[in-house]
Protein backbone atom coordinates (compact mmCIF):
# COMPACT_ATOMS: atom_id res chain seq x y z
CA UNK A 1 0.00 0.00 0.00
CA UNK A 2 1.39 3.33 -1.01
CA UNK A 3 -0.31 6.66 -1.55
CA UNK A 4 1.34 9.16 -3.85
CA UNK A 5 0.24 12.71 -4.56
CA UNK A 6 1.83 13.77 -7.82
CA UNK A 7 2.17 17.51 -8.57
CA UNK A 8 -1.32 18.44 -7.38
CA UNK A 9 -2.65 21.90 -8.20
CA UNK A 10 -6.08 23.11 -7.18
CA UNK A 11 -7.79 26.48 -7.23
CA UNK A 12 -10.97 27.54 -5.42
CA UNK A 13 -13.41 30.04 -7.00
CA UNK A 14 -11.72 29.73 -10.34
CA UNK A 15 -12.19 32.62 -12.76
CA UNK A 16 -13.42 35.06 -10.13
CA UNK A 17 -11.72 37.86 -8.27
CA UNK A 18 -11.81 35.58 -5.25
CA UNK A 19 -9.70 32.86 -6.85
CA UNK A 20 -7.38 31.21 -4.34
CA UNK A 21 -4.69 28.74 -5.21
CA UNK A 22 -5.18 26.19 -2.48
CA UNK A 23 -2.64 23.69 -3.78
CA UNK A 24 0.38 24.64 -5.80
CA UNK A 25 2.37 21.74 -7.23
CA UNK A 26 2.14 19.50 -4.17
CA UNK A 27 3.87 16.11 -4.23
CA UNK A 28 3.87 13.68 -1.37
CA UNK A 29 4.65 9.99 -0.83
CA UNK A 30 2.99 8.16 2.02
CA UNK A 31 4.24 4.70 2.90
CA UNK A 32 2.56 1.89 4.85
CA UNK A 33 2.58 2.26 8.61
CA UNK A 34 3.69 5.86 8.80
CA UNK A 35 2.27 8.33 11.27
CA UNK A 36 2.39 11.76 9.68
CA UNK A 37 1.52 15.19 10.98
CA UNK A 38 0.25 17.58 8.31
CA UNK A 39 0.68 21.06 9.71
CA UNK A 40 -0.24 24.43 8.35
CA UNK A 41 -1.86 27.71 9.20
CA UNK A 42 -5.58 28.18 8.48
CA UNK A 43 -5.94 28.40 4.71
CA UNK A 44 -2.59 26.81 3.94
CA UNK A 45 -4.26 24.08 1.89
CA UNK A 46 -3.98 21.13 4.24
CA UNK A 47 -7.69 20.28 4.22
CA UNK A 48 -7.77 20.67 0.44
CA UNK A 49 -4.84 18.30 0.12
CA UNK A 50 -6.41 15.53 2.18
CA UNK A 51 -9.64 15.79 0.20
CA UNK A 52 -7.63 14.96 -2.88
CA UNK A 53 -6.13 11.90 -1.25
CA UNK A 54 -9.51 10.12 -1.23
CA UNK A 55 -10.67 11.69 -4.51
CA UNK A 56 -13.34 13.97 -3.04
CA UNK A 57 -11.82 16.85 -4.95
CA UNK A 58 -10.44 16.52 -8.45
CA UNK A 59 -7.20 18.40 -9.01
CA UNK A 60 -6.84 21.01 -11.77
CA UNK A 61 -3.60 19.27 -12.68
CA UNK A 62 -1.59 16.40 -11.24
CA UNK A 63 -3.02 13.19 -9.83
CA UNK A 64 -3.06 10.74 -6.94
CA UNK A 65 -1.89 7.14 -7.08
CA UNK A 66 -3.09 4.49 -4.68
CA UNK A 67 -1.36 1.14 -4.92
CA UNK A 68 0.07 2.20 -8.25
CA UNK A 69 -3.30 3.08 -9.76
CA UNK A 70 -4.42 6.54 -10.83
CA UNK A 71 -7.49 7.29 -8.71
CA UNK A 72 -8.82 9.92 -11.12
CA UNK A 73 -8.94 7.41 -13.95
CA UNK A 74 -12.51 7.20 -15.27
CA UNK A 75 -12.97 3.52 -14.49
CA UNK A 76 -11.43 3.67 -11.03
CA UNK A 77 -13.75 2.69 -8.16
CA UNK A 78 -13.52 5.77 -5.97
CA UNK A 79 -16.09 4.46 -3.49
CA UNK A 80 -13.81 1.56 -2.65
CA UNK A 81 -10.92 4.00 -2.42
CA UNK A 82 -12.79 6.03 0.18
CA UNK A 83 -13.16 2.88 2.23
CA UNK A 84 -9.42 2.32 2.08
CA UNK A 85 -8.40 5.92 2.59
CA UNK A 86 -10.66 6.87 5.49
CA UNK A 87 -11.09 10.60 5.97
CA UNK A 88 -12.49 12.01 9.19
CA UNK A 89 -13.53 15.60 8.58
CA UNK A 90 -13.20 18.54 10.90
CA UNK A 91 -15.99 18.52 13.48
CA UNK A 92 -17.13 15.11 12.23
CA UNK A 93 -19.92 15.06 14.82
CA UNK A 94 -21.84 17.37 12.47
CA UNK A 95 -22.34 14.53 10.01
CA UNK A 96 -24.24 12.19 12.37
CA UNK A 97 -27.78 11.32 11.30
CA UNK A 98 -28.83 7.82 12.39
CA UNK A 99 -31.17 6.81 15.19
CA UNK A 100 -28.63 4.92 17.23
CA UNK A 101 -24.89 5.06 17.59
CA UNK A 102 -24.61 1.50 16.36
CA UNK A 103 -26.57 2.14 13.16
CA UNK A 104 -24.52 5.26 12.61
CA UNK A 105 -21.29 3.31 12.61
CA UNK A 106 -22.78 0.58 10.38
CA UNK A 107 -23.39 3.18 7.64
CA UNK A 108 -19.83 3.08 6.32
CA UNK A 109 -19.32 -0.69 6.02
CA UNK A 110 -22.86 -1.10 4.62
CA UNK A 111 -22.01 1.36 1.86
CA UNK A 112 -18.92 -0.67 1.13
CA UNK A 113 -21.22 -3.57 0.29
CA UNK A 114 -20.32 -5.71 3.30
CA UNK A 115 -22.94 -8.17 4.60
CA UNK A 116 -25.08 -7.09 7.53
CA UNK A 117 -23.42 -9.42 10.00
CA UNK A 118 -19.98 -8.39 8.88
CA UNK A 119 -20.76 -4.70 9.06
CA UNK A 120 -22.21 -5.06 12.56
CA UNK A 121 -19.06 -6.81 13.62
CA UNK A 122 -16.88 -4.08 12.09
CA UNK A 123 -19.03 -1.44 13.78
CA UNK A 124 -18.60 -3.13 17.16
CA UNK A 125 -14.83 -3.37 16.75
CA UNK A 126 -14.61 0.22 15.54
CA UNK A 127 -16.66 1.56 18.45
CA UNK A 128 -14.35 -0.28 20.83
CA UNK A 129 -11.27 1.03 19.05
CA UNK A 130 -12.54 4.58 19.22
CA UNK A 131 -13.21 4.16 22.91
CA UNK A 132 -16.97 4.58 22.91
CA UNK A 133 -18.39 3.08 26.10
CA UNK A 134 -20.81 0.13 25.67
CA UNK A 135 -23.78 1.87 27.27
CA UNK A 136 -23.81 4.44 24.46
CA UNK A 137 -24.24 1.91 21.65
CA UNK A 138 -28.02 2.08 21.50
CA UNK A 139 -28.45 5.72 22.42
CA UNK A 140 -29.21 8.39 19.88
CA UNK A 141 -25.92 9.91 18.75
CA UNK A 142 -27.43 13.35 19.33
CA UNK A 143 -27.76 12.71 23.07
CA UNK A 144 -24.05 12.17 23.55
CA UNK A 145 -21.52 14.72 24.75
CA UNK A 146 -19.31 16.52 22.23
CA UNK A 147 -16.32 14.28 22.88
CA UNK A 148 -18.39 11.11 22.62
CA UNK A 149 -19.99 12.28 19.38
CA UNK A 150 -16.53 12.86 17.96
CA UNK A 151 -15.53 9.31 18.90
CA UNK A 152 -18.64 7.89 17.25
CA UNK A 153 -17.85 9.85 14.09
CA UNK A 154 -14.29 8.57 14.09
CA UNK A 155 -15.59 5.04 14.66
CA UNK A 156 -17.91 5.43 11.68
CA UNK A 157 -14.87 5.82 9.46
CA UNK A 158 -12.83 3.17 11.27
CA UNK A 159 -15.62 0.66 10.64
CA UNK A 160 -14.74 0.65 6.95
CA UNK A 161 -11.35 -0.74 8.01
CA UNK A 162 -9.28 1.87 6.20
CA UNK A 163 -5.64 1.22 5.42
CA UNK A 164 -4.94 4.91 5.73
CA UNK A 165 -6.72 7.01 8.29
CA UNK A 166 -6.72 10.77 7.76
CA UNK A 167 -8.00 12.92 10.60
CA UNK A 168 -8.61 16.61 9.93
CA UNK A 169 -8.17 18.47 13.22
CA UNK A 170 -9.46 15.56 15.28
CA UNK A 171 -9.02 17.45 18.54
CA UNK A 172 -10.49 20.83 17.56
CA UNK A 173 -12.74 22.16 20.29
CA UNK A 174 -11.99 19.38 22.78
CA UNK A 175 -10.68 19.91 26.29
CA UNK A 176 -7.10 18.81 27.07
CA UNK A 177 -8.23 15.48 28.45
CA UNK A 178 -10.43 14.66 25.46
CA UNK A 179 -7.57 15.70 23.23
CA UNK A 180 -5.10 13.45 24.99
CA UNK A 181 -7.49 10.50 24.99
CA UNK A 182 -8.31 10.71 21.31
CA UNK A 183 -4.70 11.12 20.20
CA UNK A 184 -3.55 8.23 22.40
CA UNK A 185 -6.32 6.06 21.02
CA UNK A 186 -5.24 6.87 17.49
CA UNK A 187 -1.66 5.99 18.24
CA UNK A 188 -2.74 2.72 19.81
CA UNK A 189 -4.77 1.96 16.72
CA UNK A 190 -1.77 2.60 14.53
CA UNK A 191 0.48 0.38 16.63
CA UNK A 192 -1.97 -2.51 16.90
CA UNK A 193 -3.39 -2.59 13.38
CA UNK A 194 -0.53 -1.05 11.41
CA UNK A 195 -2.86 1.61 10.00
CA UNK A 196 -1.16 4.54 8.31
CA UNK A 197 -2.26 7.74 10.01
CA UNK A 198 -2.21 11.33 8.81
CA UNK A 199 -3.01 13.88 11.49
CA UNK A 200 -3.96 17.29 10.16
CA UNK A 201 -3.50 20.09 12.63
CA UNK A 202 -2.37 23.65 13.07
CA UNK A 203 -0.97 22.92 16.48
CA UNK A 204 2.57 21.56 16.61
CA UNK A 205 2.16 20.85 20.28
CA UNK A 206 -0.61 18.37 19.59
CA UNK A 207 1.16 16.52 16.90
CA UNK A 208 4.85 16.53 17.86
CA UNK A 209 4.46 13.87 20.46
CA UNK A 210 2.59 11.41 18.30
CA UNK A 211 4.02 11.47 14.80
CA UNK A 212 7.27 10.37 13.23
CA UNK A 213 7.14 12.67 10.24
CA UNK A 214 5.89 16.21 9.84
CA UNK A 215 4.77 17.86 6.61
CA UNK A 216 4.47 21.64 6.85
CA UNK A 217 2.28 23.47 4.37
CA UNK A 218 2.18 27.18 3.65
CA UNK A 219 0.23 28.96 0.91
CA UNK A 220 -0.57 25.73 -0.88
CA UNK A 221 3.01 24.51 -0.97
CA UNK A 222 4.91 21.97 1.06
CA UNK A 223 7.60 23.83 3.00
CA UNK A 224 9.12 21.07 5.09
CA UNK A 225 8.77 17.31 5.03
CA UNK A 226 10.99 15.72 7.64
CA UNK A 227 11.33 14.21 11.08
CA UNK A 228 9.85 16.40 13.83
CA UNK A 229 13.16 17.52 15.29
CA UNK A 230 14.48 18.59 11.89
CA UNK A 231 11.31 20.53 11.22
CA UNK A 232 11.33 22.23 14.60
CA UNK A 233 14.93 23.31 14.05
CA UNK A 234 13.35 25.82 11.64
CA UNK A 235 11.27 27.28 14.44
CA UNK A 236 12.04 30.85 13.34
CA UNK A 237 10.74 30.18 9.82
CA UNK A 238 7.71 28.39 11.22
CA UNK A 239 6.82 31.55 13.10
CA UNK A 240 6.75 33.59 9.92
CA UNK A 241 4.18 31.09 8.61
CA UNK A 242 1.99 31.74 11.61
CA UNK A 243 2.97 28.45 13.21
CA UNK A 244 4.99 27.73 16.28
CA UNK A 245 7.30 25.00 17.47
CA UNK A 246 6.33 23.17 20.66
CA UNK A 247 6.91 25.18 23.80
CA UNK A 248 9.74 22.89 24.91
CA UNK A 249 11.71 23.89 21.82
CA UNK A 250 11.50 27.50 22.92
CA UNK A 251 12.38 26.60 26.48
CA UNK A 252 15.48 24.72 25.41
CA UNK A 253 16.63 27.53 23.13
CA UNK A 254 16.10 30.00 25.96
CA UNK A 255 18.08 27.84 28.37
CA UNK A 256 20.91 27.55 25.91
CA UNK A 257 21.00 31.32 25.46
CA UNK A 258 21.37 31.64 29.20
CA UNK A 259 24.42 29.45 29.14
CA UNK A 260 23.02 26.01 29.86
CA UNK A 261 24.42 23.41 27.50
CA UNK A 262 21.24 21.53 26.56
CA UNK A 263 20.07 19.72 23.44
CA UNK A 264 17.81 22.17 21.59
CA UNK A 265 16.49 19.46 19.30
CA UNK A 266 14.12 17.85 21.77
CA UNK A 267 10.51 17.94 20.69
CA UNK A 268 8.46 16.43 23.51
CA UNK A 269 8.11 17.20 27.17
CA UNK A 270 9.29 13.69 28.00
CA UNK A 271 12.55 14.17 26.09
CA UNK A 272 13.07 17.57 27.61
CA UNK A 273 12.63 16.14 31.07
CA UNK A 274 15.25 13.47 30.40
CA UNK A 275 17.66 16.04 28.99
CA UNK A 276 17.25 18.43 31.90
CA UNK A 277 17.44 15.74 34.57
CA UNK A 278 20.60 14.43 32.90
CA UNK A 279 22.18 17.87 33.11
CA UNK A 280 21.11 18.19 36.72
CA UNK A 281 22.70 14.88 37.66
CA UNK A 282 25.92 15.83 35.88
CA UNK A 283 26.07 18.99 37.90
CA UNK A 284 25.46 17.20 41.20
CA UNK A 285 28.17 14.63 40.59
CA UNK A 286 30.56 17.47 39.85
CA UNK B 1 -20.62 20.68 -7.35
CA UNK B 2 -22.99 22.60 -5.16
CA UNK B 3 -20.64 25.58 -5.06
CA UNK B 4 -21.64 26.34 -8.64
CA UNK B 5 -24.95 27.85 -7.58
CA UNK B 6 -24.34 31.58 -7.67
CA UNK B 7 -27.83 32.76 -6.85
CA UNK B 8 -27.70 34.85 -3.71
CA UNK B 9 -23.95 35.21 -3.66
CA UNK B 10 -22.04 38.46 -3.67
CA UNK B 11 -19.35 39.03 -6.27
CA UNK B 12 -16.73 41.35 -4.93
CA UNK B 13 -15.41 43.96 -7.33
CA UNK B 14 -15.69 47.67 -7.92
CA UNK B 15 -18.15 48.89 -10.55
CA UNK B 16 -20.81 51.50 -11.13
CA UNK B 17 -23.48 48.93 -10.37
CA UNK B 18 -21.79 47.99 -7.11
CA UNK B 19 -21.67 51.63 -6.07
CA UNK B 20 -25.32 52.35 -6.85
CA UNK B 21 -27.67 52.91 -3.96
CA UNK B 22 -29.16 49.52 -3.09
CA UNK B 23 -32.67 51.02 -3.26
CA UNK B 24 -32.05 51.96 -6.85
CA UNK B 25 -30.90 48.46 -7.66
CA UNK B 26 -33.82 46.87 -5.86
CA UNK B 27 -36.40 49.03 -7.61
CA UNK B 28 -34.66 48.71 -10.98
CA UNK B 29 -34.56 44.94 -10.61
CA UNK B 30 -38.21 44.85 -9.66
CA UNK B 31 -39.06 47.04 -12.64
CA UNK B 32 -37.06 44.74 -14.87
CA UNK B 33 -38.84 41.63 -13.60
CA UNK B 34 -42.21 43.29 -14.16
CA UNK B 35 -41.15 44.43 -17.63
CA UNK B 36 -40.66 40.83 -18.66
CA UNK B 37 -44.39 40.30 -18.26
CA UNK B 38 -45.46 43.39 -20.14
CA UNK B 39 -45.73 41.76 -23.49
CA UNK B 40 -44.83 38.73 -25.53
CA UNK B 41 -43.25 39.53 -28.79
CA UNK B 42 -39.75 39.45 -30.11
CA UNK B 43 -39.10 43.18 -29.61
CA UNK B 44 -39.85 42.96 -25.91
CA UNK B 45 -37.27 40.25 -25.50
CA UNK B 46 -34.68 42.02 -27.61
CA UNK B 47 -35.12 45.10 -25.44
CA UNK B 48 -34.97 43.03 -22.25
CA UNK B 49 -31.82 41.37 -23.48
CA UNK B 50 -30.23 44.71 -24.30
CA UNK B 51 -31.07 46.07 -20.86
CA UNK B 52 -29.62 43.00 -19.21
CA UNK B 53 -26.48 43.11 -21.35
CA UNK B 54 -25.84 46.72 -20.37
CA UNK B 55 -26.35 45.88 -16.70
CA UNK B 56 -24.00 42.89 -16.88
CA UNK B 57 -21.35 44.89 -18.70
CA UNK B 58 -21.56 47.74 -16.21
CA UNK B 59 -21.44 45.41 -13.22
CA UNK B 60 -18.09 43.95 -14.30
CA UNK B 61 -19.17 40.53 -13.10
CA UNK B 62 -17.78 37.95 -15.56
CA UNK B 63 -20.51 36.59 -17.82
CA UNK B 64 -19.19 33.10 -17.13
CA UNK B 65 -20.02 33.59 -13.47
CA UNK B 66 -23.62 34.59 -14.17
CA UNK B 67 -24.14 31.80 -16.67
CA UNK B 68 -22.79 29.28 -14.19
CA UNK B 69 -25.62 30.28 -11.86
CA UNK B 70 -28.09 29.23 -14.53
CA UNK B 71 -27.04 25.61 -14.26
CA UNK B 72 -29.27 25.24 -11.24
CA UNK B 73 -32.43 25.93 -13.21
CA UNK B 74 -31.61 24.06 -16.40
CA UNK B 75 -33.87 21.21 -15.33
CA UNK B 76 -36.77 23.48 -14.44
CA UNK B 77 -36.35 25.23 -17.75
CA UNK B 78 -36.34 21.98 -19.72
CA UNK B 79 -39.53 20.85 -18.04
CA UNK B 80 -41.21 24.18 -18.79
CA UNK B 81 -40.11 24.13 -22.40
CA UNK B 82 -41.18 20.55 -23.04
CA UNK B 83 -44.55 20.87 -21.35
CA UNK B 84 -45.34 24.11 -23.16
CA UNK B 85 -44.33 22.66 -26.47
CA UNK B 86 -46.79 19.79 -26.22
CA UNK B 87 -49.66 21.20 -24.20
CA UNK B 88 -50.48 24.44 -26.00
CA UNK B 89 -53.06 23.97 -28.72
CA UNK B 90 -52.74 25.47 -32.15
CA UNK B 91 -51.41 24.80 -35.60
CA UNK B 92 -49.61 21.42 -35.50
CA UNK B 93 -46.13 21.18 -37.02
CA UNK B 94 -44.96 17.78 -35.80
CA UNK B 95 -46.79 14.74 -34.46
CA UNK B 96 -45.12 11.98 -32.46
CA UNK B 97 -47.65 9.32 -31.54
CA UNK B 98 -50.32 11.01 -29.49
CA UNK B 99 -48.23 14.10 -28.87
CA UNK B 100 -48.38 17.10 -31.12
CA UNK B 101 -46.00 19.99 -31.22
CA UNK B 102 -47.74 23.16 -32.26
CA UNK B 103 -46.43 26.36 -33.68
CA UNK B 104 -47.93 28.32 -30.79
CA UNK B 105 -46.44 25.80 -28.37
CA UNK B 106 -42.94 26.29 -29.69
CA UNK B 107 -43.33 30.03 -29.54
CA UNK B 108 -44.55 30.01 -25.95
CA UNK B 109 -41.82 27.56 -24.98
CA UNK B 110 -39.10 29.76 -26.42
CA UNK B 111 -40.53 32.85 -24.75
CA UNK B 112 -40.89 31.03 -21.45
CA UNK B 113 -37.29 29.90 -21.56
CA UNK B 114 -36.12 33.41 -22.37
CA UNK B 115 -38.30 34.87 -19.67
CA UNK B 116 -36.98 32.45 -17.06
CA UNK B 117 -33.40 33.09 -18.11
CA UNK B 118 -33.85 36.85 -17.92
CA UNK B 119 -35.66 36.57 -14.58
CA UNK B 120 -32.85 34.61 -12.99
CA UNK B 121 -30.05 36.60 -14.59
CA UNK B 122 -31.70 39.90 -13.76
CA UNK B 123 -32.10 39.04 -10.12
CA UNK B 124 -28.63 37.54 -9.87
CA UNK B 125 -27.13 40.78 -11.13
CA UNK B 126 -28.68 42.45 -8.12
CA UNK B 127 -27.59 39.86 -5.56
CA UNK B 128 -24.14 39.60 -7.11
CA UNK B 129 -23.53 43.32 -6.80
CA UNK B 130 -25.29 44.05 -3.52
CA UNK B 131 -24.32 42.72 -0.13
CA UNK B 132 -27.16 41.24 1.91
CA UNK B 133 -26.75 44.06 4.41
CA UNK B 134 -27.27 46.71 1.78
CA UNK B 135 -30.23 44.82 0.45
CA UNK B 136 -31.92 44.77 3.84
CA UNK B 137 -31.31 48.44 4.35
CA UNK B 138 -32.86 49.13 0.98
CA UNK B 139 -35.85 46.94 1.66
CA UNK B 140 -36.44 48.48 5.03
CA UNK B 141 -36.20 51.97 3.63
CA UNK B 142 -38.59 51.18 0.79
CA UNK B 143 -41.14 49.50 3.05
CA UNK B 144 -40.95 52.18 5.73
CA UNK B 145 -44.01 54.13 4.54
CA UNK B 146 -46.11 51.02 5.17
CA UNK B 147 -45.47 51.42 8.88
CA UNK B 148 -48.62 53.52 9.13
CA UNK B 149 -50.53 50.31 8.46
CA UNK B 150 -48.56 48.57 11.25
CA UNK B 151 -46.49 46.75 8.67
CA UNK B 152 -43.35 45.39 10.42
CA UNK B 153 -40.90 46.73 7.83
CA UNK B 154 -37.80 46.33 9.94
CA UNK B 155 -38.64 42.82 11.10
CA UNK B 156 -39.44 41.64 7.60
CA UNK B 157 -36.24 43.05 6.18
CA UNK B 158 -34.23 41.57 9.02
CA UNK B 159 -35.74 38.15 8.34
CA UNK B 160 -35.02 38.53 4.64
CA UNK B 161 -31.44 39.50 5.21
CA UNK B 162 -30.85 36.61 7.58
CA UNK B 163 -32.38 34.22 5.08
CA UNK B 164 -30.21 35.63 2.29
CA UNK B 165 -27.14 35.59 4.47
CA UNK B 166 -27.72 31.93 5.23
CA UNK B 167 -27.98 30.78 1.63
CA UNK B 168 -24.24 30.59 0.98
CA UNK B 169 -23.58 29.29 4.48
CA UNK B 170 -26.03 26.45 4.10
CA UNK B 171 -24.76 25.69 0.61
CA UNK B 172 -21.27 25.39 1.95
CA UNK B 173 -22.53 23.28 4.81
CA UNK B 174 -24.34 20.99 2.38
CA UNK B 175 -21.17 20.64 0.37
CA UNK B 176 -19.24 19.75 3.52
CA UNK B 177 -21.76 17.20 4.75
CA UNK B 178 -22.05 15.61 1.32
CA UNK B 179 -18.30 15.23 1.23
CA UNK B 180 -18.23 13.80 4.73
CA UNK B 181 -20.83 11.20 3.77
CA UNK B 182 -19.06 10.46 0.49
CA UNK B 183 -15.97 9.80 2.58
CA UNK B 184 -18.07 7.22 4.43
CA UNK B 185 -18.95 5.53 1.16
CA UNK B 186 -22.28 7.24 0.49
CA UNK B 187 -23.41 7.27 -3.13
CA UNK B 188 -25.64 10.07 -4.39
CA UNK B 189 -25.54 9.29 -8.06
CA UNK B 190 -26.44 5.69 -8.83
CA UNK B 191 -29.79 3.96 -8.45
CA UNK B 192 -33.35 4.97 -9.31
CA UNK B 193 -35.22 8.02 -8.06
CA UNK B 194 -36.34 6.42 -4.79
CA UNK B 195 -32.85 5.22 -4.01
CA UNK B 196 -31.45 8.62 -4.81
CA UNK B 197 -33.98 10.32 -2.56
CA UNK B 198 -33.17 7.90 0.22
CA UNK B 199 -29.47 8.55 -0.18
CA UNK B 200 -30.14 12.19 0.70
CA UNK B 201 -31.29 11.38 4.24
CA UNK B 202 -27.71 11.33 5.56
CA UNK B 203 -27.28 14.82 4.13
CA UNK B 204 -30.61 16.37 5.08
CA UNK B 205 -30.71 15.29 8.72
CA UNK B 206 -27.33 16.83 9.62
CA UNK B 207 -28.18 19.86 7.49
CA UNK B 208 -31.42 20.54 9.36
CA UNK B 209 -29.71 20.07 12.68
CA UNK B 210 -26.99 22.45 11.68
CA UNK B 211 -29.49 25.02 10.41
CA UNK B 212 -31.33 24.95 13.74
CA UNK B 213 -28.07 25.15 15.65
CA UNK B 214 -27.01 28.18 13.62
CA UNK B 215 -30.39 29.84 14.05
CA UNK B 216 -30.17 29.28 17.77
CA UNK B 217 -26.65 30.67 17.97
CA UNK B 218 -27.63 33.69 15.92
CA UNK B 219 -30.67 34.42 18.11
CA UNK B 220 -28.50 34.20 21.19
CA UNK B 221 -25.85 36.46 19.71
CA UNK B 222 -28.47 39.02 18.74
CA UNK B 223 -30.06 39.00 22.16
CA UNK B 224 -26.67 39.24 23.81
CA UNK B 225 -26.20 42.50 21.90
CA UNK B 226 -29.58 43.73 23.09
CA UNK B 227 -31.33 43.47 19.75
CA UNK B 228 -35.01 44.25 20.26
CA UNK B 229 -36.37 45.15 16.86
CA UNK B 230 -36.38 48.30 14.82
CA UNK B 231 -37.72 50.86 17.32
CA UNK B 232 -35.27 53.76 17.57
CA UNK B 233 -32.50 51.91 15.76
CA UNK B 234 -29.99 54.00 13.83
CA UNK B 235 -27.80 52.93 10.94
CA UNK B 236 -24.04 52.87 10.80
CA UNK B 237 -24.15 53.56 7.09
CA UNK B 238 -27.32 55.49 6.23
CA UNK B 239 -28.35 55.30 2.60
CA UNK B 240 -27.82 58.32 0.37
CA UNK B 241 -28.94 58.81 -3.20
CA UNK B 242 -26.32 60.17 -5.60
CA UNK B 243 -26.62 61.66 -9.07
CA UNK B 244 -25.96 58.33 -10.73
CA UNK B 245 -29.06 56.95 -9.02
CA UNK B 246 -31.21 59.60 -10.64
CA UNK B 247 -29.66 58.74 -13.98
CA UNK B 248 -30.44 55.06 -13.48
CA UNK B 249 -34.05 55.82 -12.51
CA UNK B 250 -34.46 57.84 -15.69
CA UNK B 251 -32.88 55.08 -17.72
CA UNK B 252 -35.17 52.46 -16.18
CA UNK B 253 -38.24 54.61 -16.82
CA UNK B 254 -37.25 55.05 -20.44
CA UNK B 255 -36.76 51.30 -20.70
CA UNK B 256 -40.20 50.61 -19.24
CA UNK B 257 -41.87 52.99 -21.64
CA UNK B 258 -40.07 51.39 -24.57
CA UNK B 259 -40.99 47.90 -23.45
CA UNK B 260 -44.61 48.86 -22.98
CA UNK B 261 -44.69 50.43 -26.42
CA UNK B 262 -43.01 47.41 -27.95
CA UNK B 263 -45.46 45.08 -26.26
CA UNK B 264 -48.62 46.96 -27.18
CA UNK B 265 -48.20 49.07 -30.25
CA UNK B 266 -45.95 47.01 -32.44
CA UNK B 267 -47.83 44.22 -34.21
CA UNK B 268 -46.79 40.65 -33.54
CA UNK B 269 -44.62 39.39 -36.29
CA UNK B 270 -43.89 35.82 -35.19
Amino acid sequence: MKLIADHLTYEYNKDTTLAVKALDDVSLVIAQGEMIGLIGHTGSGKSTLVQHLNALLTPDSGTVYFDGEDVFEKEYDRKKLRGKVGLVFQYPEHQLFEETVFQEVCFGPKNMGVSRKQSELSAYVALKQAGVPDECFYQSPFDLSGGQKRRVAIASVLAMKPEILILDEPTAGLDPRGRYEILTQIRKLKEENNVTVILVSHSMEDVAEYVDRIVVMDHGKIKYDDKPRQVFAHYKELETMGLAAPQVTYLMHELREHGMDVDTNVTTIEEAKEALLGKWKQRETK
Amino acid sequence: MIRDITLGQYYQTDSVVHRLDPRTKLIATFAYLVSLFLGTNLYVYVLAFAFLAVAVKASRVPVKFIVRGMKAIVFLMLVTVVINMFVIKGEPILTIGKLTITREGVRTAVYMALRLTFLIMGSSIMTLTTTPNQLTDALESILKPLKIFKFPAHEISMMMSIALRFIPILLEETDKIMKAQLARGADFESGNVIKKAKSLVPVLVPLFISAFRRANDLALAMEARCYRGGEGRTKMKPLHYAKRDAAVYLYVCAYLVLIYAAGHYIPKFW
